[in-house]
């Protein structure tokens, strides 16, 4: 213990001896840590911001739409869900609650009107059960109740976006916009929500009862909706979507072997896949730009190199006063670890700056996560560059013959 | 070539016909043939001899530095030619003591880590380094430096970190190449005053010199040419005749 002590101190006054040195032999493993870590936090942190903002659609939640494969599109075939399927729905799938339709009629593509300001926005038709299905919920007044519904009412609930662009009062309750070339009173506002990984505001929408939407989308006879719902029970998940599956494939009248014309997703599949993806490009990238910390260890042997023919004499003096060659093996490849770590280190609060930084100056970023199991793998890693590329120049130092190394000018 | 004249214990170390065969390019150099010389415990030595003579080979070989080519070496008993690198570098460690000419001293270490440096070898616990390392340095009189840097200490005193660094282990033999070479006159008259005081304190003292002036110090001169011992006399040493005190 005492030598490892002392190899230790030796090794900490060896590379202080040659700061600057040091410094700027660490300086390939400070980028490519740094690198590796800033870019690991920042998708790390985008991946965290989007599973919040899905863990919004609720756990238990399942969106349901149409979906076309690609061969029955060619086939000239048409994929809806109607309002019919949302009626079997509710009717022979149990354990779900809030089975709700959304008619989208606009994204982001509806002119609403306020006075002489005008804005886009989306507008989705809804009914009264679907604020318990996500995670909004009106901040003002109220939001769309069975009474708006069946009476087909033009009222309208905003997101707090339209409160800002439309220039309305910051109590808008009560106050008429124009949409579709009809009024609607707002008779409430949405919580905010923020946007989605900083590029789709969440909260420049309206929702309107969904029976005023069917009628504003004129002809269509039978409008192509979106179904949502909770499933009472998360373990259940499977279980209904397999008779949500069989209900609609009736509904259909899908032949067996026939593609589904429908898709069911769940908030948490949907998290899981993204997760994952996040997590294995933070690996690819990870390892891409851990590329750069073999050129780092390149650096390290280069001048541990030179330093164990600069320390030739002194190499000479340990052997002479008894140190064996694994002492000065020992002593040299601690050093390069010592080193490497110390980039490492560096690195490690350069990359988490860095990430600081992009998510300061980048909307998009939410925030910069750096994982326990980086930071535990890059300086792994670096220490493992320092041992592998120090063996060398430490076996170069060992094997010195102690009358020539003593010898040496 | 002479046997050393008997002494009355069992000698320290004993080399019979050792010789060291170096390869030169395409030559072979025999840098000593056939070295036969017996050191008792407490013998103050001095090897003299041009460069070239082969006195710092033996002297290397002497220190466990260096294994000869022929011949067997005997230290305290045991056989050094047979015995691997890590059990020389253990004997190195306890049994030599090493003063060189340009002293050896590591530059970045203070006298008191210098000094403690042979102890951390011999796996001695960081306190016990300090108490023994301070004790040695008091004992050159350099008690009030243990601070300062080789760059910080003149010659004279740089040499005597040497001596104490050599000393703090206890070993058997202290072996000095030349160890006066780099210093001015009063200051090697100073060293090898500290030698006789080491000496008559019951240590075994080797000096490799080309200096006959230096090797008169010693009380036994072994001559040493073209790798051979040419004469090995015993006179009274110069320090002890001239009653200085060390």
């Amino acid at each position: 213990m005492a030598r490892l002590a002392e190899a230790l101190r030796a090794a900490i006054g060896a590379i202080r001896a040659h700061l600057l040195r040091a410094a700027l032999t660490v300086l390939g493993m400070v980028i490519g840590v740094a690198a590796v870590i800033a870019v690991v936090a920042l998708l790390q942190g985008f991946g965290q911001s989007i599973t919040q903002q899905f863990r919004n659609l609720g756990a238990n939640g399942l969106v349901i739409m149409a979906y076309l494969p690609e061969k029955a599109a060619l086939e000239g075939k048409t994929a809806r869900i109607t309002p019919d399927d949302l009626l079997a729905i509710r009717q022979r799938v149990a354990g779900v609650r809030d089975v709700v339709p959304l008619l989208p009629l606009a994204q982001f593509s509806a002119t609403v009107r306020y006075g002489n300001r005008s804005s886009n926005t989306s507008v989705n038709g809804t009914t009264s059960g679907f604020p318990r299905n996500g995670a909004r919920y009106p901040v003002q007044g109220r939001f769309v109740v069975a009474g708006d519904d069946t009476t087909r009412r033009p009222v309208a609930v905003i997101g707090q976006t339209l409160i800002k662009d439309l220039h309305l009062p910051a109590d808008p309750e009560g106050h008429f916009i124009q949409l579709f070339g009809t009024w609607f009173k707002v008779v409430g506002v949405l919580n905010k929500v923020g946007s989605l990984v900083g590029l789709i505001d969440r909260d420049n929408l309206i929702y309107i009862p969904y029976t005023t939407a069917v009628s504003l989308g004129g002809t269509v006879t039978a409008p192509n909706i979106v179904i949502q719902l909770d499933v009472d029970n998360a373990r259940a998940i499977k279980p209904v979507e397999a008779r949500i599956t069989a209900v609609l494939r009736r509904q259909h009248h899908l032949r067996p072997g026939e593609e589904d014309d429908f898709k069911i997703q769940s908030a948490a599949e949907l998290t899981k896949a993204l997760t994952r993806a996040l997590d294995s490009a933070s690996l690819i990238l990870g390892a891409i730009v851990g590329i750069s910390l073999l050129v780092g260890g390149v650096g390290i042997m280069n001048i541990m190199l030179v330093s164990v023919t600069e320390r030739t004499r002194e190499i000479g003096i340990h052997k002479s006063l008894g140190a064996t060659r694994a002492d000065i093996l020992l002593q040299f490849l601690l050093e390069a670890v010592l080193l490497s770590l110390l980039g490492g280190l560096v690195g490690l609060a350069l990359g988490y700056g860095i990430g600081k930084l992009v998510v300061h100056l980048v909307p998009a970023f939410a925030g910069a996560i750096v994982p326990g199991w980086t930071i535990a793998l890059s300086l792994g890693f670096t220490a493992a560059v320092g041992l592998v590329f120090g063996i060398t120049p430490a076996a170069k130092a060992a094997a010195l013959d102690p009358i020539e190394a003593l010898r040496y000018e | 070539m002479s046997a050393a004249p008997a002494t009355d214990t069992a000698p320290l170390l004993e080399l019979r016909g050792v010789g060291k065969r170096y390869r030169m390019g395409e030559t072979d150099v025999d840098a000593l043939r056939g070295v036969d010389l017996a050191i008792a415990r407490n013998e103050y030595v001095a090897f003299i001899g041009p460069s070239g003579s082969g006195k710092t080979t033996l002297m290397n070989i002497i220190g466990c530095l260096d294994r000869p080519s022929s011949g067997s070496y005997l230290l305290n008993g045991q056989r050094v030619a047979d015995l691997d690198d890590n059990a020389l570098a253990r004997i190195r460690n306890r049994e030599i003591g090493f003063v060189f000419q340009n002293f050896n001293l590591l530059g970045r270490a203070d006298a008191l880590h210098n000094v403690m440096q042979p102890l951390v070898y011999r796996g001695v616990k960081l306190r016990e380094r300090r108490l023994m390392a301070t004790a040695a340095l008091a004992d050159v009189g350099l008690g009030d430096r243990l601070d300062h840097r080789p760059n910080q200490l003149s010659g004279g005193q740089r040499q005597r970190v040497a001596i104490a660094r050599a000393l703090v282990g206890k070993p058997s033999i202290l072996l000095a190449d030349e160890p006066t070479g780099n210093l001015d006159s009063t200051t090697a008259r100073e060293i090898l005053a500290m030698f006789a005081a080491l000496h008559r304190a019951g240590n075994t003292i080797i000096l490799v010199t080309h200096d006959a002036e230096v090797a008169a110090h010693a009380e036994r001169t072994v001559a040493i040419r073209d790798g051979q011992v040419i004469s090995d006399t015993r006179h009274m040493a110069e320090d002890a005749a001239h009653g200085a005190a060390g």
